[in-house]
C-alpha cells in the first residue's frame, strides 16, 4: 500500500512539476527575449558607427567614400573608370531637424556613390557628421548657406574633386549618370549644369531643387567673385542668385540633356514627370529653358536627379536604379561612350563584346527597334496615360 | 503520509528538470512557433549563372526560342484604369497577352466571358487559354493591378521542362492547403494546365460553379483542383532564397523594410530579379516601367547570357 501510494504521488508530482515549470518559464523566456532585444537596440548605434567605418572615412566633417557599391555579377569597369577620373564632391543642404528624417536616407542611398559627401547644416554635428555653416535655418537663409557651403568646399577640398554638386536633402541623384554627362567636359572649363530655367537671366539658371554641379573652375570663379564683390547676396532665392553670379563671372550655363535631347535633371518626382498633365498655367511651362516633353520622353534613361523625394522614395529610386532589372533586356537607348574613354576601354570591351554577340540568344521580337548608338528616340508621340494631376508643388 | 509527500516533491522536482531540459534542447519551447511549414515547402529557383554557362550555345538558343509566355489577364470594366495601364505597360512583353473580362466594355477589347462569378470566369479563361495555346508552353495568370517583369519570369523557368507540372508563384498556406496567391501572379506549365483542364470535367472534384455555402476564393479553388491532379504549389525564389512573386506593392514593401531593416532597406526588401508586384496604381506602373526598362546607372553592365529585345511599337520601354 505505502510504496504504491508514494509511487503514485511521485508521478503526480512529476506531472505537476513539468506543468508548473512550463507555466513559469513561458513569461520568463519571453521577457528574456525582449531583454535581449533591448540590448540589441542599445548596441544598434554602436553597430551603425561600426558599419559606417567600413563604408566611409570620416575626415574634417566630410565622408570619403572607401568603396562605392558594387553588385555581384556585374561588370562595372566603365563605372569604376569614371569614378576615378570624374571625381565628384556632393554637398547636401540640410538642417539639424532633418538629419534623422531626411539626410540620413540620403546618406545611406545615393551619397554612397559620390567620391566625397558633405552634409551642410546651420549647426555642426560631429557624429552624423555635418558641417556647421553658422547661419540660421529657414528659406531666407538658403543662399547664405549655399555661399558658405561652396566656400567651405573650395577651402577644404578644392584639389580633391573635379566637380562640385549641390543637392537638397530631398533630391535623389544618380551619380554614375552625372559622371557620364560630365565625362565629355573638363574641370577647367568654366561651366555648370542642372535643370535649366530661363527667366530673369540672359543665359538661364539652374533649378536649386533638382541639384546643380559646378566645375572646379566655376567654383574658383564663384569664390573669386565674392572676394571681388562682383557677386553678392542679391536675393535669398538661392538658385536664381547663383545663376546671376555665374553669369557675372563668365561661367557658362550648360545643356545637360542626353544625346536624344531628353532632360536629365528633374525638379519633380518620376511619377509626376512621367504621368502628370501639368495645367498650362503652371509656372513650369514658362520656366523651362528647353521644350518640355510629357510622358515617357520626359526623362532620360540616364537621368541624373529627381526632387521632392521623400524617405521611402529614396530607397525606391535606389532599388529601381541600382537593383531591380529585367534579365537579359537590351535597352533601346544606348548612351554613347564618352569620347575620352573610347580608346582606353575599347580594346577590352570590344573583344568582350564580340564574344557576347556570339552567345546571346536572338529573339525575332524587336530587331528593327535596335537603336544605333547615337539615336534614342522612337517615332510617334507617347500615349496619353495617367489621370490629370493637380498642379505640382512649387 | 510523509513518504508520499516526499515522493510528490521528488516527482515535482524531476518534472521541472525534465521541462527545462526539453526546452533547452529546443525540441519544444514555451514560445509557440509555427514550424509546420518547413519540410512541406516547395521552392523553385532560377538557374544560377554557373549552371547556365554549363549549357552549350545551341542548347541555350534552343531553350530561348522555345520559351514563350502566354499572359492571361482577368479584367473587369470596374477596374478599367488598371486594365488600360496593364495594356500599356508590362503586358507588351508577353509573347501573347489575352484579356478576359467579366462583361464587355466599350473602351477596351477583351474576350468577353460574360461571367460574374470569379472562379467560373477563371475556369473558362484557363480552358480557353489551353485550347488556344498553339506552341506556347508557359502561362502566366494575373489581375490588372499586378505588374510583371516577363523577362525575369523567363529567366526563372528557362531550364524548367514545361512537360512537367509546374504551379508557381507566391505560396501561402491556409490550413492544409498550400496555394499560390492570385495577387502575386500564377505561373502554370503546359502540363499543369493540361491536367487542370482534364480535371475540369470532374464536377465532383472541380466544379465549375462552387456551392453557395462553401465558396473558396478562386486561387484556393485552383489549388484544390490542381492538387487532385497531383500538382502542388511551389514558391518562386531567387538564388538567395528571396521571393520573386510579391502580393504587395513595391512602396509597401520598401516601407516595411524601412521599419524592419533600417540599416539595409533596399537589400532587405525585394529581389533584384523580382517578377511581380501587386496593388500598383496605374501611375506607379508607369514609374516601374521606367525604373525597370529605362532608368539605370551608366557604366554597370550585367552581360547576361541571353538577350531579350524590347517589343515592337512601344515607347515607354
Amino acid at each position: 500500500m505505502k510504496p504504491l501510494a508514494s509511487r503514485f504521488s511521485f508521478y503526480v508530482g512529476f506531472v505537476v512539476g513539468t506543468v508548473l515549470l512550463y507555466v513559469i518559464l513561458r513569461p520568463v523566456w519571453f521577457e528574456g527575449i525582449q531583454l535581449a532585444g533591448n540590448y540589441g537596440k542599445l548596441s544598434d548605434r554602436q553597430q551603425q558607427l561600426d558599419k559606417d567605418k567600413g563604408i566611409w572615412k570620416k575626415e574634417r566633417s566630410a565622408l570619403f567614400n572607401l568603396d562605392h557599391p558594387h553588385h555581384t555579377g556585374e561588370d562595372s569597369r566603365m563605372a569604376d573608370e569614371l569614378y576615378n577620373k570624374v571625381r565628384i564632391l556632393c554637398w547636401v543642404m540640410t538642417g539639424p531637424n532633418n538629419l534623422e528624417t531626411k539626410a540620413r536616407h540620403v546618406k545611406y542611398t545615393w551619397s554612397r556613390h559620390c567620391n566625397i559627401v558633405i552634409f551642410m547644416s546651420s549647426v555642426e554635428d560631429p557624429d552624423f557628421p555635418t558641417v556647421g555653416l553658422g547661419t540660421k535655418e529657414g528659406r531666407d537663409q538658403l543662399y547664405w548657406k549655399t555661399i558658405k557651403a561652396f566656400h567651405y568646399a573650395y577651402e577644404h577640398h578644392a584639389n580633391e574633386a573635379d566637380w562640385f554638386l549641390k543637392a537638397d536633402d530631398d533630391t535623389y541623384v544618380i551619380v554614375d549618370n552625372l559622371r557620364w554627362m560630365l565625362a565629355n567636359h573638363t574641370p577647367d572649363e568654366p561651366i555648370y549644369f542642372g535643370r535649366r530655367f530661363k527667366p530673369y537671366t540672359k543665359q538661364g539658371y539652374m533649378s536649386g531643387g533638382a541639384g546643380y554641379v559646378l566645375s572646379r573652375e566655376a567654383l574658383r570663379r564663384f569664390v573669386e567673385g565674392f572676394k571681388n564683390k562682383v557677386c553678392t547676396h542679391t536675393t535669398s532665392v538661392e538658385d536664381l542668385a547663383m545663376g546671376q553670379c555665374m553669369e557675372k563671372v563668365g561661367v557658362l550655363a550648360g545643356d545637360s540633356r542626353d544625346t536624344a535631347q531628353r532632360e536629365t535633371f528633374h525638379p519633380f518626382v518620376p511619377e509626376q514627370h512621367l504621368t502628370a498633365k501639368f495645367p498650362k498655367s503652371f509656372w513650369y511651362w514658362s520656366y523651362c529653358y528647353y521644350p518640355i516633353s510629357e510622358g515617357s520622353n520626359c526623362c532620360s534613361d540616364v537621368s541624373v536627379s529627381f526632387h521632392y523625394v521623400d524617405a521611402g522614395g529614396m530607397y525606391l529610386l535606389e532599388y529601381y536604379a541600382y537593383h531591380l532589372r529585367a534579365f537579359g533586356y537590351r535597352y533601346r537607348y544606348q548612351p554613347p561612350t564618352p569620347k575620352a574613354y573610347r580608346l582606353e576601354l575599347s580594346n577590352s570591351l570590344d573583344s568582350a563584346g564580340e564574344l557576347k554577340e556570339g552567345t546571346s540568344g536572338v529573339k525575332e521580337h524587336g530587331d528593327d527597334d535596335l537603336p544605333r548608338p547615337d539615336q534614342g528616340q522612337d517615332a510617334g508621340p507617347p500615349p496619353v496615360v495617367g489621370k490629370d494631376a493637380a498642379a505640382a508643388p512649387v | 503520509m510523509l513518504s508520499e509527500r516526499g515522493s510528490f516533491m521528488k516527482g515535482m522536482v524531476l518534472g521541472g528538470v525534465f521541462c527545462l531540459v526539453l526546452s533547452l534542447l529546443g525540441s519544444f519551447s514555451p514560445i509557440t512557433e509555427s514550424k509546420t511549414e518547413d519540410h512541406h515547402h516547395h521552392h523553385v529557383k532560377a538557374a544560377s549563372k554557373d549552371e547556365l554557362q554549363q549549357l552549350s550555345e545551341s542548347r541555350l538558343q534552343e531553350l530561348n526560342n522555345q520559351l514563350q509566355i502566354s499572359c492571361v489577364i482577368m479584367v473587369q470594366p470596374k477596374n478599367l484604369v488598371y486594365w488600360a495601364a496593364a495594356l500599356d505597360t508590362w503586358t507588351k512583353h508577353c509573347d501573347k497577352a489575352e484579356f478576359y473580362t467579366s462583361e464587355s466594355s466599350k473602351a477596351l477589347e477583351a474576350i468577353d466571358l460574360n461571367e460574374k462569378d470569379d472562379w467560373a470566369r477563371l475556369h473558362k479563361a484557363l480552358k480557353h487559354a489551353y485550347e488556344n495555346a498553339g506552341n506556347i508552353r508557359w502561362f502566366f495568370v494575373a489581375q490588372p493591378s499586378t505588374f510583371a517583369i516577363i523577362e525575369n519570369l523567363k529567366y526563372l523557368v528557362l531550364t524548367k521542362n514545361p512537360e512537367q507540372p509546374f504551379y508557381l508563384g507566391k505560396t501561402v498556406k491556409s490550413g492544409e492547403l498550400e496555394y499560390v496567391e492570385f495577387n502575386g501572379g500564377i505561373v502554370l506549365s503546359y502540363e499543369a494546365l493540361k491536367r487542370l483542364v482534364n480535371v475540369f470535367q470532374d464536377e465532383d472534384k472541380c466544379p465549375e460553379r462552387q456551392s453557395a455555402l462553401w465558396k473558396l476564393s478562386e486561387d484556393k479553388q485552383l489549388a484544390v483542383c490542381l492538387k487532385f491532379t497531383g500538382v502542388f504549389a511551389e514558391n518562386g525564389e531567387d538564388v538567395h532564397g528571396k521571393g520573386l512573386f510579391n502580393s504587395r506593392s513595391v512602396d509597401n514593401l520598401i516601407s516595411e523594410s524601412m521599419d524592419q531593416n533600417p540599416n539595409n532597406v533596399v537589400k532587405g526588401c525585394c529581389s533584384d530579379m523580382a517578377i511581380t508586384f501587386s496593388s500598383m496604381s496605374p501611375n506607379q506602373m508607369q514609374v516601374m516601367m521606367f525604373g525597370v526598362y529605362r532608368l539605370r546607372p551608366y557604366g554597370h553592365d550585367f552581360q547576361d547570357i541571353l538577350t531579350f529585345y524590347p517589343p515592337k511599337g512601344s515607347d515607354n520601354d
